[in-house]
């Protein structure tokens, strides 16, 4: 309760100074159309056409809300595409263009994670590769990566791959980095005298790798997990900008060609539903595995 | 062939040495620590060359990067125009105006932990939201020229910010303010002397993470709609026409732009913090 009502009194004061600017920026359309009418307009005549126009500049969240439960719900329910009436999910649905995200998203993050965690293991037993590969690790943070996405695109397309592959490949880029730099720290994070302990029972590598430094890494790994798996969701948005194939970059990109602001609006927030979900599961996976382990606050 | 085999000896040789140097004695000397990475990087690049020569890769897919080198030579001023269009006027000003209100913000709901409260959690998800989607919006509102893409940056930046300066200005220990307390310091006096000063090391983390996302931002705005100029305009179109080198050198710029910017706030960083921890024992 203490955290609650906070909180929501901070939502419903965005919602509220939403409303107000939706009222401010389609004002003006709402006076040009009556003007060209011939007609004179009462301020509540102008509000209650500014939260109802048809393309406005800003829609209200409540236009916001009926166009995403029209392209979810009742889209696929009673669409002639639907997946009731086809048994395939409508292309018009944001179900089925979120799905396509999640899934590059997902895939992306799963070798992205993998071949950080393998390259993090390898950078804390090998000096040379420490040496050499961790300070470009580090700068690659600093690097607007993101910038190569279209052209990871067109050139996997120009040798035959195209799909959920390239997409994944610019995920999986952008999700490398933070696991690795988050996992050497974790990697590292055991103390000497913990170190020291292992060596008096004369442990292997491997064995203080599993016993030790693994479960020591876990909260740096999680940590890093969720700054990787925001970034492969933008990564996938980004990938799906150069070639019209369907997902949220896709429709973003669309709106913004046909002036369509709502449906922007309504990709925006599947986006966003989506990357709290993904970001709320890894932290769910967080507490569990480290409540199991005992390691929880 | 004599390209990719000499290429593999060169790593292979480049390779050996830093692991010898990595392991010898030399390797806490600060000179050394240099040319271990750089070394590395210089294997990669002939590596790249060697491959894209050796198994003659259609410069359509990868160009080598002696034929980026050269369109960068050549190409230098429609770069130099990109960058100022994207870097200096999309992404500083946005970073500016971004980070400036960000802490404007943070001061202000200081004084309310009731606001604190709820804009924090509000603050942190939205932070990790994409909110590079917002690009089609801004872009829609403020027209195709750099003022969009500043205010992409503008809302990319700006919660990162509050959310590390909201931390750090809660970071001055209770101790300290009882002690300005007792010298009735007024509320801005002890915000100025002691909790701006205690806050820099948390803001500075949000001003090094704003770095990245601002170019990033800059660049995805550019996508959705831009003038004949800017680097995320270059890629897109250069893409489209397969001028692979051309993309190559943007990118290029994009990393030297966005690792001296870095620099920069780092350095700064230094600077300001130089009390911290983190920042002392370095010469």
């Amino acid at each position: 309760m203490n955290r609650l009502v906070p909180i929501l009194t901070v939502v419903a004061a965005i919602v509220a100074i939403w409303y107000v600017a939706t009222v401010g920026m389609n004002a003006q359309w709402a006076r040009d159309q009556a003007a060209r009418a011939g007609v004179e307009l009462s301020f509540g005549e102008i509000v209650a056409d500014t939260l109802a126009q048809e393309r406005p500049v800003l829609p209200a969240p409540h236009q916001v809300a009926a166009e995403l439960w029209k392209l979810t719900w009742v889209e696929e329910t009673t669409g002639r595409r639907g997946i009731v009436k086809s048994g395939t999910l409508s292309n018009r649905s944001l179900v089925y263009h979120g799905w396509l995200t999640l899934s590059a998203t997902a895939l992306g993050f799963a070798i992205g994670t993998g071949l950080g965690f393998l390259l993090a293991v390898g950078i804390v037993h090998n000096r040379a590769m420490d040496l050499s590969v961790m300070p470009w690790a580090i700068a690659s943070q600093t690097i607007p990566i993101l910038a190569i996405a279209p052209m990871i695109i067109v050139v996997l397309a120009s040798v035959g791959l195209t799909g959920i592959v390239p997409k994944a490949v610019i995920s999986a880029y952008l999700s490398f980095f933070p696991v690795v730099v988050g996992m050497v720290k974790g990697l590292r994070s055991p103390e000497v005298a913990q170190l020291d302990l292992l060596r008096t029972y004369s442990a292997s590598a491997a064995q203080v790798f599993w016993k030790l430094r693994l479960p020591a890494s876990l909260p740096y790994l999680f940590a890093s997990m969720k700054v990787g798996i925001a970034a492969a969701l933008v990564g996938a948005i980004v990938g799906e900008l150069p070639v019209q194939q369907g997902g949220l970059g896709a429709r973003l990109l669309a709106g913004s060609y046909y002036g369509q602001t709502a449906q922007i609006w309504a990709a925006l927030f599947t986006a966003a539903i989506l990357a709290a979900l993904l970001v709320g599961a890894v932290g769910a996976t967080e507490r569990a595995v480290l409540r199991r382990l005992g390691m929880a606050q | 062939m004599t390209w990719f085999w000499g290429a593999i000896l060169f790593w292979l040789a480049a390779w050996a040495l830093n692991a010898r140097l990595a392991a010898g004695p030399a390797a806490r000397h600060p000179a050394v620590r240099l040319a271990i990475p750089a070394l590395f990087g210089v294997t990669l690049l002939v590596l790249w060359e060697g491959i894209v020569r050796g198994l003659q890769v259609s410069p359509v897919i990868l160009p080598a990067p002696t034929e980026i080198g050269a369109t960068i030579a050549a190409s230098l001023p429609i770069l130099w125009g990109d960058f100022v269009q994207t870097i200096v006027k999309g992404a500083l000003s946005g970073y500016v105006i971004g980070c400036s209100a960000a802490v404007a913000t943070a001061i202000a709901i200081d004084r309310s932990p009731f606001l604190q409260r709820g804009l924090l959690p509000v603050g942190n998800f939205i932070a990790a939201l994409p909110i590079v989607g917002t690009a089609p919006i801004l872009v829609m509102w403020f027209g195709f020229d750099w003022q969009s893409k500043a205010a992409v940056v503008v809302v990319m930046v700006f919660f990162p910010v509050l959310v590390n300066t909201v931390a750090g200005l809660a970071a001055s220990e209770r101790m300290q303010r009882d002690l300005m307390a007792t010298w009735s310091a007024s509320y801005w006096q002890t915000l100025w002397k002691l909790r701006l000063p205690a806050a820099m090391p948390f803001i500075f983390n949000g001003l090094k993470i704003a770095t990245t996302l601002a170019l990033i931002g800059a660049i995805v705005a550019e996508f959705f709609g831009s003038p004949t100029r800017g680097m995320g305009f270059r890629i897109s179109t250069a893409v489209g026409q397969l001028a692979l080198p051309l993309v190559w050198a943007e990118i290029a710029v994009a990393a030297l732009a966005g690792s001296a910017f870095y620099g920069l706030v780092a350095t700064i960083e230094r600077g300001v913090t130089f009390w911290h921890p983190s920042q002392r024992g370095r010469s």
